[in-house]
């Protein structure tokens, strides 16, 4: 949902972010995988913190993944954010392993778990940005 | 002493700080400089025996070199100086770079200053808006999604708790030990005793963590002189020295923190005991970084005095007490003494300095001959652990 009075932090993508930030706008979440040692990073960058190699692709993502640590926020950083309070900020752990920071929406917040799985959904919330959140994975037991 | 890199040729000689509360008509520069005053005193020396001076900037004056701003606003000219940026563990890490510069004939006698008026600065709202921009998270990875800076920590106390079964209650047990000790300490910001059930009671700031999980905003200011241990034996006080050192830092961003209930206190503190030849059960008292409650906890575990876990139950058992095996921020911490945001941690360091001297009143532990300092910033991300013995 576009607001047209979006007051909240916007990314500014950088050179080692844009694809990243391009995917979002399409739809999709992609990384970059490290050509040497095979690992996915999060955030990008030129190089791998795992190896330190500096040649990677990006490819895109399954979009699943799990909560790793999640918090409920009732006091929000600025007067922008205070009218949804109470929401979820949590860090995903994506299946191919690297970690985020996102929302978790579509749920109540105090539902959202450690080891939930979840998946990515796209928020245009400005003419240009696109932000990756996430929702629970409907129908798990 | 005799033991390690620092093998007792650096010592604190001078310790001054401010009233750390509601200070309205200070300035930043006003509480370093009354803090500066008050050390110098301490140590028997003047500003024109100093030779290097390090701050840590401050939230409200913008200047592009702060510490050189200040020795201006002073009127010396140090041949060594610098503005340390690692949030939390700052100071510590302040008093290893002053031990390096004394120890390779760089300076010899280092102020370490530090104070800032956040609560009388701006109002409390503006206060956490700009803690907020200030950089509580990554402006492009994180921030767009909300976080306030206590939501960093309660990601990592969300995990911790699920992983290893500690209860709110463990958390609110940090607290409550702090205000114990405030209560003894006329310096203090807040001296009135809280209960478990009193920290369970104050409101949700970001799920676990309540208001009383969480530091206060104040204003106030510290200073530490520090020279070498042959320079030391011509002044007044008996010197504190520095026994070991060690630092690690992860990073700056609680997204990138490789393991959230494991951070890189576990290797500087064990470069610090390392480099000290001392152990564990050597530490008579520890001055650990109280942000948050959950931080606590974890350098307990980190640093080496729990196992992964444990930590809860222990400090729940009163260990951190006055009377219990392992007496912690003895003045109060930041939790009761007060946060004025890039000074909090300096007041640690001069608390172990009073309990090393035998001048820490009714907050004295009997016979306190090796205190450990640990700072600590971002979300658990920088580290400095210091061993300082009398």
């Amino acid at each position: 949902m576009t607001e047209s009075n979006y007051t909240k932090p916007l990314p500014t993508p950088t050179s080692d972010s844009l694809p990243f930030w391009e995917g979002c706008r399409r739809g999709q979440l992609v990384l970059q995988r490290c050509s040497r040692c095979g690992r996915f990073r999060f955030y990008p960058r030129a190089t791998c913190p795992y190896c330190h190699d500096d040649k990677a692709d990006w490819r895109p993502l399954s979009g699943k993944g799990v909560v790793y640590a999640t918090t409920v926020v009732h006091r929000a950083p600025s007067s922008a954010f205070a009218p949804d309070v109470p929401y979820v900020v949590a860090i995903i752990e994506l299946e191919e392993g690297a970690r985020m920071m996102s929302n978790v929406l579509g749920c109540p917040p105090e539902s959202v778990v450690t080891g939930m799985p979840v998946e990515v959904f796209f928020d245009s919330v400005a003419p240009e940005v696109t932000l990756p959140k996430f929702r629970p994975i409907a129908n798990q037991s | 002493m005799g033991r390690g890199l620092f093998d007792g040729k650096i010592a604190i000689v001078g310790v001054g700080e401010t009233r750390v509360g509601a200070l309205p008509d200070t300035s930043s520069l006003q509480l370093h400089a009354e803090a500066t005053t008050a050390a110098l005193a301490d140590a028997g020396l003047g500003l024109a025996d100093v030779d290097g001076v390090l701050t840590a900037g401050s939230r409200l004056d913008g200047f592009l070199m702060h510490s050189a701003a200040y020795a201006e606003y002073l009127g010396i000219v140090p041949r060594y100086g610098a503005t340390l940026s690692l949030g939390g563990a700052v100071h510590c890490a302040a008093i290893h770079h002053a031990a390096t510069a004394i120890m390779t004939g760089l300076a010899n006698v280092v102020l370490v200053a530090s104070g800032d008026n956040l609560l009388s600065g701006m109002s409390r709202t503006k206060a956490v808006e700009h803690l907020s921009q200030a950089g509580a998270g990554h402006p492009e990875f994180e921030n767009p999604y909300g976080p306030p800076i206590p939501a960093l920590y309660a990601l990592i106390a969300s995990r911790y708790m699920h992983l290893y079964g500690a209860q709110p209650e463990h958390l609110a047990a940090v607290a409550v030990t702090m205000r114990e000790h405030a209560a003894r300490n006329p310096n203090a910001q807040y001296r009135k005793p809280l209960t478990v059930n009193d920290v369970l009671a104050s409101k949700i700031v970001s799920t676990p963590l309540h208001v009383l999980d969480c530091s206060p905003i104040s204003d106030g200011g510290g200073a530490l002189i520090v020279t070498s241990a042959k320079r030391a034996a011509d002044l007044p006080r008996h010197p504190v020295f520095l026994l070991g050192a060690g630092e690690s830092h992860t990073g700056e961003h609680v997204s990138a923190m490789p393991d959230f209930t494991s951070s890189a206190a576990q290797s500087s503190g064990a470069q610090a005991f390392g480099s000290a030849g001392l152990g564990r059960d050597s530490v008579d008292v520890a001055m650990l970084y109280d942000s948050f409650t959950i931080a606590v906890l974890l350098q307990l575990e980190d640093l080496g005095f729990c196992g992964k876990g444990e930590a809860g139950p222990f400090v729940a058992a009163g260990g951190l007490r006055l009377n219990g095996d392992l007496p912690t921020n003895t003045h109060g911490g930041c939790l009761s003494h007060g946060h004025p945001g890039k000074p909090g941690g300096i007041f640690h360091l001069i608390e172990a300095v009073h309990q090393l001297r035998g001048e820490a009143g009714q907050r004295q532990v009997p016979n306190a001959k090796i205190v450990l300092v640990h700072g600590s910033g971002g979300a658990l991300a920088t580290h400095c652990t210091l061993l300082l013995g009398a």
